[in-house]
C-alpha cells in the first residue's frame, strides 16, 4: 500500500476515535450551558442557542454544591496526604531494608490485591459502627489510610536508589528517619507526585464506600450527592450536566497538568518486578 | 515475622536490644491495612456462616451460626443466578471487547507514521480519569429513547429508536459500551508501553525477509506482547467482575434485573435490607469467581518454560 494511503487511514481512525471519545464530554459541557428545556428538543442541539450559567448558579445557591465540593476536596486531600506518607515509608522499607520474611510478606500483600474490596465492606461497616465512625469523615478515610498498590509503586521506584548512598548517610551519622525524610523522599519525588495523583483521583472518584458509610447529606461527597440528585432531578437535564461538569473539572485539570507523571506511573505500576 | 537488625557490626555491641528500624517504617502502613482490610475480609468469611440480619444489627444476641446455609440459599436463589449470569456477560463480552479496542488504539497511536503521539494518547485517555457518576449522567442522556443523541444518530441510517436502558435485552450492552468508552484508555497506555519495548530491529529484519504487516503483527507483535496481554486481561477481568457503580447509577439493576450484578446484589442485600450474612456469602462467591478466573488465566497462558 502507498505510504500516503496508510497515513491517511491512520489519521482518519485517530480523528474518529478522538471524536467519539470526546463527544460525550464536550456535549456534557454544551448542554450544561443551555437554557432549561433546550436539551429536550428535537432534533438534538450540539450548541446552546444562548449560553447561560443559570444552572451553575442554581447548583450553588439552591443545591449546596459548594458543600459537596468542599467535602470531596477535603477528604481527597486528607487521604492523599496520609496515605502518601504511610505508603512511601513502607514502600521504601520493603525496597531497602532487610528483615526476616520481607519478601514473603510483600508477596502476600501483592496476592491480596485479587481480593475485591467489596468483600471487606460489610464487616468494615459493622466495625466502624462500633467505633462510632459511620456517617463521619473519618469513616470515609479509614479504609484508604494506606494501600497495597501504593506500597508496591513506591517499592518499584525506591529499589533504584543506590545502597551506597544510604550507607554513606548512615556512616555520616544520619538517623533512619532523617535519611528517609531528607534523602529518600526527595529522590522519590517523581513517583510521589504520581502516587499523589492516583490517590487523589481515586478518592475523588470513589463512589461505593462513601455511598455506604455516609447517610447524612451534609457529609456527601460530590459523586454521592450527584447520584442522589440524579434520582430527584431526573428531568432537569441541563442542571445535572452542570453538576457533572463541576464534578469532572478538578480531576480533568489535575490530569491535564500532570499527565506526564500520571502516565509514566501507570506504566511503572504495571511492570512486575 | 521477625525483625532482625540488619546493621549489626561485628565487634560493636549494641547499647540495648533495638527493633529493626524497618518495623517503624512498615508498621504505620501495615496496621491500617491489616485492621481495615485483612481483618474485615476474615470477618466476612465468618459473617457468611451466620444469619446476621437487621435484628442482629440491633442486638448481636440474635446472631446464629448457620453453617453453609447462606451458600445453599444462594444456589437456590434465581436472582443470584441472574446476577451471576449478568456479571459473566459483562466480564465475558465487555472484557475482551475493551482489551481489543485498547490494543487497536495502541497500534494506531503507536504507528511510526503518526505524529503528535502524546496528544492523541492523552485525549484518548481522558475518559479514564473521569468520575463514573458524572459520565453516567451524560450517557443516560445519550441513551435517552426520545431525546438521546444515539437514537438520533441511528435514525440517520434508518434504525428505529431503541430504548437502550429500558429494554432488558439492550440495557447490558449499553452499559458495556459505556464501560469500554470509559476504560479502554487505561489498557491502551499499557499496550503502548509494551509495543515500545519491542526492538525495532525485529521489524526491520522481518521487512527484509519480505513479511507483510499482518505477518509481522502475527509473528512478532503478538508473541512479544504476551506478558502485557496477560497483565491487561487479568487486571481487566478483576475490575470488571466488581461491576457496581455503572448499573447503580444508570439502571438500579433494572429493567427486570437485567443489569443486576453480583456486587450490586451484595450491596442491596447487605446495605438496603441488612441481610449481612447472606450478602457476605454473595461477596465470597464473587471473590471465588475472581480467584478462579485469575488462576485459570495464569495457568492457561503462562509461557512454556
Amino acid at each position: 500500500m502507498k505510504r500516503w494511503i496508510v497515513t491517511g487511514m491512520l489519521y482518519g481512525m485517530l480523528t474518529l476515535g478522538v471524536a467519539l471519545t470526546l463527544f460525550p464530554l464536550l456535549w456534557m459541557l454544551s448542554v450544561s450551558l443551555m437554557p432549561a428545556m433546550e436539551a429536550t428538543r428535537m432534533p438534538p442541539r450540539l450548541f446552546p442557542e444562548a449560553v447561560t450559567f443559570e444552572h451553575y448558579r442554581a447548583l450553588f445557591t439552591q443545591l449546596d454544591l459548594a458543600r459537596y465540593l468542599a467535602n470531596s476536596a477535603g477528604l481527597a486531600a486528607a487521604i492523599t496526604l496520609v496515605s502518601l506518607l504511610l505508603n512511601s515509608m513502607a514502600g521504601y522499607a520493603f525496597a531497602k531494608f532487610r528483615f526476616g520474611g520481607r519478601d514473603r510478606l510483600f508477596n502476600l500483600l501483592l496476592a491480596a490485591m485479587v481480593i475485591p474490596g467489596q468483600v471487606a465492606m460489610l464487616p468494615l461497616f459493622l466495625m466502624l459502627k462500633e467505633m462510632g465512625l459511620v456517617n463521619t469523615y473519618g469513616g470515609v478515610i479509614v479504609p484508604s489510610l494506606a494501600s497495597i498498590f501504593g506500597i508496591f509503586l513506591i517499592r518499584q521506584y525506591a529499589q533504584s536508589i543506590p545502597d551506597s548512598l544510604l550507607d554513606a548517610a548512615r556512616i555520616d551519622g544520619a538517623g533512619e528517619w532523617r535519611i528517609y525524610w531528607s534523602l529518600v523522599v526527595p529522590l522519590c519525588k517523581p513517583i510521589l507526585v504520581t502516587l499523589a495523583i492516583f490517590t487523589f483521583m481515586g478518592a475523588w472518584n470513589d463512589f461505593m464506600w462513601p455511598l455506604i458509610i455516609l447517610t447524612d447529606s451534609d457529609l456527601y461527597t460530590l459523586p454521592v450527592a450527584l447520584a442522589n440528585l440524579l434520582g430527584e432531578h431526573v428531568q432537569d437535564t441541563e442542571l445535572m450536566m452542570a453538576g457533572a461538569v463541576l464534578t469532572l473539572l478538578p480531576v480533568m485539570l489535575v490530569f491535564l497538568c500532570l499527565q506526564k507523571y500520571y502516565l509514566n506511573g501507570l506504566i511503572l505500576g504495571s511492570v512486575k518486578e | 515475622m521477625t525483625f532482625v537488625h540488619p546493621y549489626r557490626h561485628s565487634g560493636m555491641s549494641e547499647p540495648r536490644a533495638r527493633v529493626n528500624p524497618a518495623f517503624w517504617f512498615v508498621a504505620p502502613a501495615l496496621v491500617p491495612i491489616v485492621l481495615f482490610f485483612f481483618v474485615p475480609v476474615a470477618a466476612a468469611l465468618v459473617l457468611s456462616f451466620t444469619d446476621f440480619d437487621i435484628y442482629a444489627l440491633g442486638d448481636p444476641a440474635n446472631l446464629r451460626f448457620i453453617g453453609l446455609d447462606n451458600y445453599f440459599r444462594l444456589l437456590r436463589d434465581p436472582v443470584f443466578w441472574l446476577a451471576l449470569k449478568n456479571t459473566l456477560y459483562f466480564v465475558g463480552l465487555g472484557g475482551p471487547l475493551s482489551v481489543m479496542v485498547s490494543l487497536g488504539a495502541a497500534l494506531v497511536v503507536n504507528h511510526r507514521l503518526v505524529r503528535l503521539k502524546g496528544v492523541f494518547r492523552s485525549l484518548l485517555f481522558l475518559p479514564v480519569v473521569t468520575t463514573l457518576v458524572a459520565v453516567a449522567v451524560v450517557w443516560r442522556y445519550l441513551y435517552h429513547p426520545r431525546y438521546g443523541f444515539l437514537n438520533y444518530a441511528l435514525g440517520w441510517v434508518g434504525i428505529e429508536p431503541i430504548d437502550w436502558l429500558g429494554d432488558p435485552d439492550w440495557a447490558m450492552p449499553a452499559i458495556i459500551l459505556m464501560a469500554i468508552w470509559k476504560n479502554f484508555g487505561f489498557n491502551m497506555i499499557i499496550f503502548i508501553a509494551g509495543l515500545q519495548s519491542i526492538p525495532t530491529r525485529l521489524y526491520e529484519a522481518a521487512t527484509l525477509d519480505g513479511a507483510d504487516a499482518w505477518r509481522q503483527f502475527r509473528h512478532i507483535t503478538l508473541p512479544l506482547l504476551a506478558p502485557t496481554f496477560l497483565f491487561v486481561t487479568v487486571v481487566t477481568m478483576i475490575g470488571y467482575f466488581q461491576l457496581f457503580a455503572e448499573p447503580y447509577v444508570m439502571t438500579q439493576g433494572g429493567p427486570a434485573n437485567s443489569t443486576l450484578s453480583v456486587a450490586l446484589l451484595m450491596y442491596q442485600e447487605g446495605f438496603r435490607w441488612w441481610n449481612m450474612g447472606y450478602a457476605a456469602a454473595t461477596a465470597f462467591v464473587l471473590f471465588a469467581c475472581i480467584l478462579a478466573g485469575t488462576v485459570l488465566q495464569l495457568t492457561l497462558r503462562r509461557p512454556a518454560p
